[in-house]
């Protein structure tokens, strides 16, 4: 994964000093009046990242809440749907001509949500239906099996490089700038936090009101009695994935706007960011799973910008490990009752 | 449905075409952009788009046609099997018998340890020369390290039930303490041995204590972040560990003290044979063989005593062994900490015959690598875990060999770089075709009277 903390590097040099170095002139409010002004730009941050960490939480979180799984390939989902937004954004862009860039961006990201959908769809029939009814663990094996052949298949078609994107949106307002510090709010970050905010509304509305979501919550609170009521679990279950993908689809397109590089590789570690989100919120609850997003997202930036760059994604596995330990059922969710 | 054996119904063909025809529809969404146009990095930093349609429409016609013929075939053996319902249809689950594929041959088990007892032998025969023979001893040494693996993690996964997603953690830890200790303290590799079995068990229950109350899939996935964490300590901690460069020139293995150099207190001179450059790597087959056969070796004797059969049982039910009076963590702790520990003499002896270690050996493909052996293995089926490590390492290690689709598919075709790509279609493939494994039978390890085999279809996991 691109480290933030490369992008806050840059931000740091062309703004002079090391807003973090002792500064031996100053006095102590000048200080302190420093580091609130870095505080307040690792804060937009860490905001920004976990606004993707949630998008792609949900995915896991809805999987896990309707049939108890943990699907180990979402990661890989969310970089698939990075290529795809990669090459729909080239061929607009290149081959097109769209010289719009809120046009370029709005076909991007329908492209990426439809097809990034339609793997999840595919997946989820493939390698997950048929194991319905087998013994526990076989789901997640199946799903590591996923993740490698989506990793792999990735890296054969489109070879093992990062892929470098042009700029999408560039620019920002400086919020307010001091001793050549300046607190810089970007566009696209605004963009990412404002396209999360959108969708997960919506979202919630579809989960909340209406009869899919509905049947939704149903299934995930008994199956069979689900299916007794009429309820088409096996479509519900099909809908959950194509609309984690969608989302996870929505992640991928913001992520390489962000960063503006994509490889095979980053699959892995941004879903287990994702998952320990999920976890942190109390996996199966939606809200849960955005402000475990968001809560990682902040966590790890303000990590690498006060401790250490290269201990930011031991930071994120110590979370995930302390969580599961210390407080399965996280912050939002409901504690698990083992029945005989 | 009964004349549709001779001619198809003109409705059910149609219907088979247009199921085909959305088969290949959905292949094209998949592919799309993904497959249709490449991105090669262009004469700047931009990248250039090269389209693809011939692959794109080549695959969508074989799906089709792949579709289409299982469907046929399908339909074909439908109709007969409702021509004559067999009655053993009907009782096959009641009985549960496994059937003639999934019982394990005496004979083939015996050639099986034939062959392996004397591969160095056989190899140098059919090549005509040890030295020439020294890719087969290799690729036997290889798969020998992942039979020894895959018996250690069977320990936890097999016979306790506790699914390890990080368990190539302890097989760094190994490799890095036989790295670590040659190195700096000149500790020979006979002293390191037990030693890295040792730390690596050790780690083994610091981690395991805290995860083992967990349910299944919520203990695989703190074993998955604290092998994640493993290996980014042994990255970053660069004054210890060498950081991602590793650790190199390690001490190589002596015949117990006896190095193998062409000197006159080698190997070669003390046997009063000619110095041959293979017998180190002959020793290193026998060795992993010999490590292996122990891992075996302990196993089955661990499962006739009280502790293996508390670890079956928890597999089973956890609950039910609580309300026994079996310490479930305990019982759990042991399991772990052995199979970590059997993990770790495999790191040392990793370490030693490669000679050099960095931390990119040990990633989570590893871990499931493992993992993907005990699973197609059948979980608890040591002979199974034994195949499947053959056909694991050895099938891919094959695929490299395969001149001949160099001809069909073009000159710039290579056959390995689809290795990692298979490897995961065969996971999911066996979990929807075969969840219990290529040996899914199970010997009961205690009866009452006659000893039967159980079909693993009747065997569940545990909870925890």
């Amino acid at each position: 994964m691109k480290p933030v903390a490369g992008w806050l590097r840059l931000r740091y040099e062309t703004c002079g000093d090391d807003p973090l170095a002792p500064d031996a002139g100053g006095t102590r409010n000048e200080r302190a009046r420093e580091s609130m002004d870095v505080f307040v730009q690792q804060l937009i941050n860490g905001l920004t990242l976990g606004s993707i960490y949630g998008l792609i939480a949900i995915g896991y979180t809805m999987v896990f809440g309707i049939i108890g799984m943990v699907n180990f390939a979402h990661g890989d989902v969310f970089m698939v749907s990075c290529f795809i937004a990669l090459i729909t954004f080239l061929l607009l862009t290149v081959w097109l001509g769209v010289s719009s860039i809120a046009l370029a961006f709005l076909v991007v990201l329908v492209v990426a949500m439809a097809l990034t959908a339609l793997w999840g769809w595919a997946i989820e029939r493939v390698a997950y239906r048929p194991l319905r009814g087998s013994f526990r663990l076989a789901p997640l094996i199946s799903a590591i099996g996923v993740s490698i052949f989506l990793s792999n298949f990735v890296q054969v078609v489109q070879g093992a490089r990062n892929k470098p994107t042009p700029p999408m949106l560039s620019g920002g307002i400086t919020l307010f700038e001091r001793d050549g510090y300046a607190v810089f709010l970007a566009w696209k970050q605004v963009l990412i936090m404002a396209v999360t905010a959108v969708l997960l509304t919506g979202f919630w509305y579809l989960v909340q009101r209406t009869p899919f979501g509905r049947a939704q919550r149903a299934c995930e609170q008994d199956r069979k009695m689900a299916a007794l009521l009429g309820i088409d679990v096996d479509r519900t279950i099909s809908l959950t994935f194509v609309l984690g993908a969608a989302l996870a689809a929505v992640a991928g397109v913001l992520y390489l706007m962000y960063y503006g590089v994509v490889s095979f590789s980053d699959g892995f570690v941004p879903g287990v960011k994702a998952f320990t989100a999920a976890v942190l919120g109390g996996i199966g609850s939606l809200p849960g799973a955005v402000l475990g997003g968001l809560i990682i997202g902040l966590i790890e930036t303000f990590w690498s910008a006060y401790f250490s760059i290269e201990y930011k994604d031991v930071a994120a596995f110590s979370i995930l490990a302390i969580v599961l330990i210390f407080m399965p059922s996280g912050i939002l969710g409901r504690p698990e009752v083992e029945k005989v | 449905m009964a004349g549709s054996q001779t001619a198809l119904p003109g409705s059910a063909m149609a219907g088979i075409l247009r199921d085909a025809a959305l088969y290949a529809l959905v292949t094209f969404g998949l592919c799309v952009p993904i497959i249709a146009y490449r991105t090669d990095p262009g004469p700047g930093t931009e990248l250039v788009l090269v389209p693809r349609w011939g692959l794109v429409a080549a695959l969508c016609a074989a799906i089709f046609v792949v579709r289409l013929v299982q469907r046929l075939v399908l339909l074909r053996r439908d109709a007969r099997r409702a021509l004559t319902p067999s009655p053993a249809q009907a009782t096959e689950a009641v009985h549960g018998e496994p059937d003639a594929g999934q019982k394990t041959s005496k004979v083939g088990l015996w050639l099986f340890i034939f062959v392996a007892l004397t591969l160095p032998m056989i190899s140098a025969l059919a090549t005509g020369g040890l030295s020439s023979a020294r890719y087969w001893i290799d690729l036997g040494i290889l798969i020998l390290t992942y039979v020894m693996l895959g018996w250690g993690l069977n320990i936890v996964v097999g016979l306790a039930g506790l699914l390890d997603l990080g368990y190539v953690a302890f097989y760094a830890v190994g490799a890095y303490s036989y790295a670590l200790l040659s190195t700096t303290f000149g500790l020979s590799f006979w002293v390191c041995l037990p030693l890295a079995g040792l730390f690596a068990g050790l780690w083994g229950m610091i981690l395991g204590f805290p995860v083992l109350r967990l349910r299944g899939d919520y203990l695989a996935i703190v074993t998955l972040a604290f092998g994640e964490i493993i290996r980014l300590v042994l990255i970053n901690w660069t004054d210890v560990t060498g950081g991602g460069a590793g650790i190199s020139s390690i001490p190589r293995a002596t015949f117990f003290g006896i190095p193998f150099t062409a000197g006159d207190d080698g190997f070669a001179a003390t046997f009063g044979i000619p110095f041959d450059s293979m017998h180190r790597l002959v020793f290193l087959y026998y060795l992993i063989l010999g490590l292996a056969l122990i891992t075996n070796f302990v196993t089955l004797r661990l499962r006739r005593l009280p502790i293996g059969r508390a670890w079956e049982a928890l597999r089973e039910d956890e609950i039910a062994c609580r309300s026994l009076g079996i310490d479930t963590t305990a019982t759990k702790l042991t399991a772990f900490a052995l199979g970590a520990a059997f993990g770790g003499v495999a790191g040392s002896f990793f370490a030693v015959r490669q000679g050099f270690i960095s931390p990119e050996s040990f990633n989570f493909l590893e871990s499931a690598i493992i993992l993907a052996i005990v699973v197609l293995g059948g979980m608890g089926s040591q002979v199974g875990v034994a195949i499947a490590a053959v056909a694991m390492v050895g099938g891919p290690e094959m695929l490299r060999n395969l001149g001949f689709l160099k001809a069909v598919f073009g000159e710039g075709f290579d056959p390995s770089e689809y290795r990692l790509l298979l490897f995961g279609l065969a996971m999911v493939a066996m979990m929807v075709w075969r969840p219990r494994g290529l040996i899914s039978e199970r010997m009961p390890s205690v009866s009452l009277g006659q000893r039967r085999a159980v079909s693993g279809a009747h065997v569940s996991e545990g909870h925890g």
